[in-house]
């Protein structure tokens, strides 16, 4: 008995294997089922707002302002708010997360002071958005009184997505081998000029996605902006960028207050009336489609440049 | 002057030129990474200072002990305790599911997925993080609680359960990737020691893969957490913004970041004490995601040093 219990027969080995391999095929079918449950579920999110808003789908519905009747609101000052603070938001995060992210890969001698920068940079990924709001109530809203502003909650998502940017553009700029920044250094080169004229080119599909998936992340962000005191009831549009006489560009409209399609879609899904909801669907879907084809964009970019370059 | 040493000259004025331009674009390109350090301690600053002004008005003792929250109220109560059980809640719901889908997903696509299934899957995978989070909210107020109803006929028409779930579902992708890349980073001799050894494939995921990668699931799962305790949009808009002090997942609570919008809704005099709450609730919520942050980070860094 003692001795034939420390062995393991054929038949015993056998069954233990089979049992074994059905477990194993097991995790398969039930991996594939938990991942595609959830992609499932993405769907059904989508579908479920393109149904229940369907009737409100049409030019109408963009070129209305919001309204106390349902049926005639419309996301015009929603649209055409979320594109300014976007445009504020570009135009600030990209240069300087690109530069700081330059900074970190080429610039930067390894001592306490990077690494302060670096673990900054990380922690700002980790700080929820809402805080970005109170520091853009105190600061920017109060402190420098920009007042609720399409420029203070452009430079509000600015910040919060500067990590994104920062990160992404290292990633695709620590990806160019140093064969390449040795080749240049040894032609005589400068620092700048090994950049600009070999690191930057080859990594441009890198920020390029990092930038997109960063204004996708701004675009649905709702907090830090209702944080500002974005007004959900606006009919009237911000100041005109172009005018007819000179100087023919105007800056006002930065000061203007604002709503943005976030905003607009969480005022109509937190009315009870039944008719808001649907408003709110039809926002939805649209906002979904803007992040979702941003990510598509940004996915086929990053697939495109990796085909391209081979080291 | 011989025409060499004219050359010479140009070139070194040249030289010079080039060297001052790349010192003037260093300066600059520092300047940008400062504002990554600028923004931290204005989130600091701005906490704090407002927050010091609410603690004048409120005692520490009060703020960590009453179990009411209720500033805009005539009878004003100030205990935040209401809010971090609230958050606690939700977060704990949001792990429920977030834990075991987003490890299962990374062992799946980390040891048994085929390459171009998962260069496929992944990105695809990761738009569900990308969902705006006020849509997610309207997925939990018209079709998750509807659905819930339907199995507890009681449940009120917010509650932090259908958040929760949300939530859950919404950190899938984050938890799932950072588990991956963690068991990636096992080295193969490990999985060959013990394929080896005839164990299947899911052996080897659940004694050795997942083992070796442990600090990193760890990080995963922290740094989840601290994206369910800093969720905003699904709780404000699913679980109710009625303070409660309750752990049960089917009543309706305010979490700390759904107060904070609620607030913000209204219109508050700026410096008054019910602004500087928000504030107060700020520092707090800020104090706890940093603190599972740090401790998310470094085991990710242990795990990348392991190996």
């Amino acid at each position: 008995m003692s001795a034939s219990a420390a062995t393991v027969t054929p038949e015993q080995l056998r069954s233990g294997l089979t049992r074994r391999k059905l477990l194993d095929q097991i995790f398969v079918v039930a991996g594939l089922a938990v991942m595609l449950g959830c992609l499932a579920i993405l769907a059904v999110l989508f579908i479920d707002l393109v149904r229940d808003g369907a009737p409100r789908f049409g030019w109408d519905f963009l070129t209305n302002f919001a309204s106390r009747r349902a049926e005639k609101a419309g996301i015009l000052a929603a649209w055409v708010g979320t594109s300014l603070i976007m445009l504020v938001t570009a135009v600030c995060a990209v240069p300087v997360g690109v530069m700081a992210a330059i900074y970190l890969e080429e610039y930067a001698p390894k001592n306490w002071f990077t690494a302060v920068v670096e673990i900054n940079v990380t922690n700002l990924a980790g700080v929820p958005s809402i805080v970005y709001g109170l520091l853009a109530l105190g600061l920017l809203v109060h402190q420098l009184e920009l007042g609720q502003s399409i420029l203070a909650a452009g430079l509000t998502l600015a910040l919060l997505i500067l990590p994104i940017v920062i990160v992404a553009t290292r990633e695709s700029i620590r990806s160019v081998p140093n064969a390449i920044r040795e080749a240049a250094y040894g032609l005589g080169a400068t620092r700048w000029e090994v950049t600009k004229d070999h690191v930057l080119p080859y990594s441009t599909g890198g920020i390029l996605t990092g930038m997109i998936l960063g204004l996708s992340r701004a675009i649905g962000e709702t907090a830090p902006i209702i944080t500002i005191g974005a007004l959900s009831f606006i009919a009237f549009l911000p100041d005109p960028p172009i005018k007819s006489e000179f100087p023919f560009v105007s800056f006002q409209w930065l000061h203007d207050p604002f709503t943005a399609m976030p905003i607009q879609m969480f005022n109509w899904v937190s009315r009870p009336d039944q008719a808001f909801q649907s408003n709110a669907a039809a926002a939805g879907a649209i906002l979904l489609c803007m992040t979702l084809a941003m990510n598509g964009v940004a996915i086929f970019i990053r697939y495109r440049f990796r085909k391209k370059i081979n080291w | 002057m011989s025409d060499t040493t004219a050359v010479r000259s140009i070139s070194q004025s040249a030289l010079r030129y080039r060297k001052l331009r790349d010192r003037i674009i260093e300066v600059l390109l520092l300047a940008a990474g400062l504002v990554a350090v600028f923004t931290t301690l204005a989130i600091v600053a701005i906490l704090v200072i407002e927050s010091s002004g609410f603690f004048r008005h409120v005692s520490l003792i009060d703020f960590f002990t009453d179990t009411l929250w209720t500033p805009l109220f005539a009878d004003a109560h100030y205990g935040i305790m209401p809010l971090v059980a609230g958050t606690l809640t939700t977060t704990m719901v949001a792990l429920v599911v977030a834990v075991p889908l987003g490890t299962m997903i990374a062992i799946y696509l980390s040891e048994f997925a085929p390459h171009n299934v998962r260069e496929t899957v992944k990105p695809i995978l990761e738009l569900l993080g990308a969902v705006p989070t006020v849509v997610y909210g309207y997925f939990a107020l018209t079709m998750v609680t509807p659905a819930l109803q339907f199995f507890m006929p009681d449940l009120p028409g917010f509650n932090m359960l259908s958040a929760g779930l949300v939530i859950g579902l919404m950190i899938v992708p984050y938890v799932s990737s950072v588990s991956e890349d963690a068991m990636r980073a096992v080295p193969l001799y490990m999985r060959e020691g013990s394929y080896a050894m005839g164990a299947t494939r899911l052996q080897t995921a659940l004694r050795v893969v997942v083992p070796g990668a442990f600090s990193g699931l760890a990080a995963a799962f922290i740094l989840g957490i601290s994206r369910a305790v800093g969720e905003t949009m699904v709780v404000a808009i699913a679980a109710g913004m009625q303070p409660n002090l309750t752990f049960d997942p089917r009543q309706p609570a305010a979490t700390i970041t759904a107060y904070i919008v609620q607030v913000s809704l209204g219109d508050l005099a700026h410096g008054s004490v019910g602004y500087q709450s928000i504030f107060a609730a700020g520092l707090v919520l800020m104090v706890i995601t940093l603190i599972f942050n740090v401790i998310g980070f470094s085991l990710t860094r242990k795990f990348r040093e392991a190996y």
